[in-house]
């Protein structure tokens, strides 16, 4: 069944790319449907958007590590917001740490990230012309940027972004007398997320859909590279959890325009008491937290993806326990789900209820452990090769550790009681999530730059850039584990109204020090990226010998990916350094019957089957062509 | 002035990283290193890995020992020493698990780099090794999860009957406490009574709120359990009292409860930390506006016998706001007038 319809759909593709040869400017690059141009509109909206984001929080970093200095020179940016005596605006402080929040974990490392990859990866390793559907995957992104417009927009308005936390609880996010940046920002913020769920339910059905439909001949589930495993996973858990965020929105948006009561209840707020009751504030932390667990691996997977790849190729290794891998990632889909109470141990939740979310969320520990375990085992006894990509998934892997062992601590609700929103909580997530993502980012784009391109990124800056930005992030996330454990609290504009606070202004210091220097340490990432894009070395077809289909295609790939027939695929994708063979890898497209030199066991029978099939496909391909001519 | 310095240090940084990129790329060019699998910089690469693992090992463990008395917060209450306990035995078993994979992971990239004419091993899966790596985490993690569902379990258990009643409300941006008074029983309350001189809202209709009384410092016994009621007026705040290792959330519309059993008074703690200005405090944790920062309430404990001459010497709520119970029916105003006449 499935070759028949493939044989059928790729025929078509290619008729369909024959006529495909007149793109304009703005048909090419503007609002194009070739997954490869909407990857790298992802990739550099998402860079944008990092570049944001960062600054933002050097921001607020300025205020926590240097609070006795005039920001008077920052005026001329943002106005109003700098205090007549030079300080940061402690309001405009709340509404810099919910924009880095919500554009880091939304826009740079979902669509930045997941948007880039899943886009860019996904017909090219499973072997397709193109995504199920260019024309919703134009959507997609176009969604993506208007949801950035708006964004970008709430934050130059008068009464500021939105300011109540990247989370936006409710009722500080439903009344405008709470906050100023609850009036127009916070609904800005409401439309923009809107348009943003949009996006990536668009970008996610594609994925999905593709994944199952549009894999060429022979690459079954089995031999799918772990990086297309971990896209299409991704794009589950998204479609599933994205409009659960999306109905908490519109409750949100019903309590905060037409007088309803969802979340509200009995508040008493700038003199007068609300008529709402009834309602409940921890109902809408359910529903975000539906979404926003969930999310914690739409950022994460596609990295651990990104990396079993990177490691596998660049360790001239097959990635260890593939299926244990694949497996790992399941369960993980599954337990995202039923773990998001544990981030309400303290809401005043059901006890009870909090004993059942500790349970489950210390059973995915055991996956990640998984994982883990099998990178490294992946790295033993391997010949490394230590390119920008590989370094950045070793960095990665180092910071999943680090952040995936502190949340063993925040699991326990016993020990949360005093972490949580503690600096603890902040080390924990900017490790786990925030940095092994982005380190996921930095590889991913680091290793397939030549196929983006047709260039080399150059090596050396790239290590440059590693080192500084893998010591750097240390420097910043782990002094806070210090801070959190002494207790000081997330989201404080100064902690020096408490006794027990009033201390680490020297650690605070020099965490906003080490924060400026990464940040600098990523101009040479962007100075690379894009003089690489235009000056670099001009790249080989397969510069790191990589058995995956991307690197089949032509340096510059058209849209349509191949030129001639899309190549079927014969073995898994980490025949590595495999006993008996020449060379220290063997691409997808060889047949086993090609390399009986190094076949295992259970090969050899296969290629017999395939023998057969290969028959058949002949046959198929001298019918067409006389009914063709 | 602070503008000036950024511009300059960002020129020099760009400046710097052209030269080394201009300088690097000739040479890699003039000795054909591009051309060959893995250059020279793959030594230097592996090495590093090395380094950072020593450097910053070292690093950790200096400034893990050094600041100790520093980020490790007294503890003040009876619950607290076992969720430090809790906390102190995850931190050495995860502990243990980050140095030996950090040490495999960062060692592993110097033994195995590149080198010309090996090959790697072909290692695909070891059912025995995953199997052994799956259960051994669970073990672990069972352990600690049945430690902390036991202390967790106890600590949100129902309070004691003896518990001594004291009622916190956070509201933007400060705590409002309130003492049930003799009776030991808070009166109602309805956040539609709120008011400039009826911040809790307090309803005097019902009889057990005539003789509650406010306070501007949480006062508490030393070894009796002590049972914060709280509540929110406006957004959610979160009582956190670090000493006590106590945290809940502070929801309008919905009272949260938290129990404890302070250890030691204020005084015992000056002697023990030397420092004669030490205070328990109470810090606002959830994210409520401008002045989140700023919700600072003392909890002052102290001997059981001091807490009771304490409380028998507060005055009721009412005695000197008599404008909150003049509209009461008659019968209950008799009762408000009697217990204000007590206390004059």
């Amino acid at each position: 069944m499935a070759t028949a319809s493939v044989a059928s759909q790729s025929d078509a593709a290619h008729d369909h790319h024959d006529h495909e040869h007149h793109d304009n400017f703005i048909t090419k690059y503007i609002f194009t449907t070739d997954h490869k141009m909407i990857g790298k509109q992802f990739l550099v909206t998402g860079i944008f958007w990092a570049i944001i984001g960062g600054l933002l929080s050097l921001i607020f970093r300025l205020q926590l590590g240097f609070p006795d200095m005039s920001l008077e020179w920052l005026r001329p940016i943002l106005g109003g917001w700098i205090t007549p005596d030079g300080a940061l605006d402690p309001e405009f402080y709340l509404a810099l740490v919910t924009m880095h929040g919500t554009i880091m974990v939304f826009f740079v490392l979902t669509a930045g990230l997941s948007g880039t990859f899943s886009n860019f990866l996904i017909p090219l390793q499973i072997g397709a012309r193109d995504m199920a559907s260019g024309f919703m995957n134009m959507l997609s992104y176009w969604f993506f940027f208007v949801s950035g417009v708006i964004m970008f927009v709430s934050l130059f308005i008068e009464t500021g972004p939105a300011g109540g936390g990247w989370v936006v609880y409710p009722p500080l996010s439903a009344l405008e007398q709470a906050i100023p940046g609850s009036g127009l920002g916070m609904t800005l913020w409401l439309i923009s997320m809107t348009f943003f769920i949009a996006s990536s339910l668009l970008g996610g059905i594609n994925y999905i859909t593709t994944v199952i439909n549009l894999r060429t001949k022979g690459m079954s589930f089995s031999r799918l590279p772990l990086t297309i495993w971990a896209f299409f996973l991704t794009a589950v858990i998204g479609l599933l959890s994205f409009p659960v965020l999306f109905s908490a929105a519109l409750l949100l948006v019903f309590d905060r325009s037409f007088g309803t009561s969802f979340y509200l209840s009995d508040i008493y707020i700038g003199g007068e008491a609300l008529p709402n009751t009834g309602g409940s504030p921890v109902l809408y932390q359910h529903l975000f937290w539906f979404l926003g667990h969930p999310e914690v691996y739409i950022v994460l997977l596609p990295a651990l993806g990104i990396t079993s790849e990177v490691i596998a190729t660049n360790a001239r290794k097959p990635i260890f326990g593939y299926k244990a891998m694949i497996i790992s990632m399941l369960g993980i889909t599954i337990l995202s789900f039923v773990v998001w109470a544990h981030h309400m141990f303290v809401s005043g939740l059901n006890p009870f209820l909090g004993s059942i979310f500790m349970f489950l969320t210390l059973i995915i520990a055991i996956p990640s452990a998984v994982k883990v375990f099998n990178y490294l085992t992946t790295l033993w006894r391997g010949n490394l090769i230590f390119t920008p990509g590989m370094l950045f998934s070793i960095g990665l892997v180092s910071f999943f550790i680090s952040g995936g062992l502190t949340g063993i601590f925040l699991g326990n609700s016993a020990i949360d009681i005093q972490l949580h929103d503690t600096y603890f909580v902040v080390a924990h997530f900017h490790l786990v999530m925030g940095s092994a993502s982005f380190f996921g980012l930095m590889a991913g784009v680091y290793h397939w730059f030549p196929k983006m391109f047709g260039r080399m990124m150059d090596a050396r800056l790239g290590y440059v850039h590693f080192w500084a930005t893998f010591i750097g992030v240390y420097l910043v996330f782990f002094p806070m584990h210090y801070i959190g454990i002494a207790g000081f609290p997330r989201r404080y504009y100064s902690w020096t109204g408490f006794e027990f606070s009033n201390m680490y202004t020297d650690l605070n210091l020099f965490v906003s020090v080490a924060a400026i220097l990464t940040f600098g340490a990523q101009l040479i990432f962007l100075f690379n990226f894009f003089y690489s894009m235009y000056r670099g070395r001009v790249a080989t077809l397969n510069p790191w010998r990589s058995n995956t289909l991307e690197w089949t295609t032509p340096l510059h790939p058209q849209h349509g990916n191949w030129p001639g027939e899309i190549p079927s695929v014969y073995r898994w994708p980490y025949d590595y350094s495999k006993p008996g063979a020449a060379e220290d890898y063997i691409p997808q497209t060889v047949p086993l019957s090609a390399t009986p030199e190094s076949n295992l066991p259970h090969e050899q029978e296969l290629v017999k089957l395939e023998k057969e099939i290969i028959a058949e496909e002949e046959a198929v391909l001298v019918a067409n062509e006389s009914t063709n001519s | 002035m602070y503008g000036f310095l950024i511009a300059i240090g960002s020129l020099l940084l760009l400046s710097i990283i052209w030269m080394v990129y201009r300088i690097q790329t000739l040479v890699s060019v003039v000795k054909g290193s591009d051309k060959k699998i893995a250059s020279s910089s793959n030594k230097i690469n592996a090495l590093m890995f090395i380094v950072f693992l020593v450097g910053a090992g070292g690093l950790m463990f200096w400034y893990s020992i050094k600041e100790f008395d520093n980020y490790q917060l007294p503890i003040a209450s009876e619950h607290g020493e076992v969720t430090d306990q809790l906390f102190w035995i995850t931190m050495a078993v995860t502990g243990f698990i980050f140095i030996v994979t950090h040490i495999l992971l960062f060692w592993f990239p110097y033994k195995y780099q590149w080198k010309e004419g090996r090959k790697a091993s072909f290692y695909p899966d070891n059912n025995k090794l995953e199997v052994i790596w799956t259960i051994v985490p669970a073990i672990v993690l069972t352990v600690l999860v049945i430690g902390g569902w036991r202390a967790w379990s106890d600590i949100t258990a129902p309070a004691p009957e003896n518990s001594h009643v004291v009622e916190i409300l956070g509201y933007q941006f400060a705590w409002e406490v309130r003492y049930p008074g003799m009776d030991n029983t808070l009166g109602e309350h309805d956040y539609r009574l709120t008011s400039a001189s009826n911040v809790s809202g307090v309803d005097f209709t019902d009889k057990n709120s005539l003789d509650d009384f406010m306070s501007p410092v949480v006062v508490i016994p030393k070894g009796e359990p002590v049972l914060f009621k709280i509540r929110a007026r406006d957004v959610l705040h979160s009582v956190f009292a670090p000493h006590m290792r106590l945290k809940m959330d502070a929801v309008p519309g919905m009272p949260t409860r938290f129990w404890f059993t302070p250890t030691k008074t204020t005084e015992e703690m000056r002697r023990e930390t030397g420092n004669e200005e030490f205070v328990y405090e109470i810090a606002c944790t959830e994210i409520c506006g401008r002045g989140h920062n700023a919700m600072r309430k003392e909890i002052r404990v102290v001997e059981p016998d001091e807490f009771r001459k304490w409380v028998s010497e507060q005055k009721p709520y009412i005695v000197n706001n008599p404008s909150l119970v003049e509209n009461l029916p008659a019968e209950l105003k008799e009762l408000a007038e009697i217990t204000i006449s007590e206390h004059k």
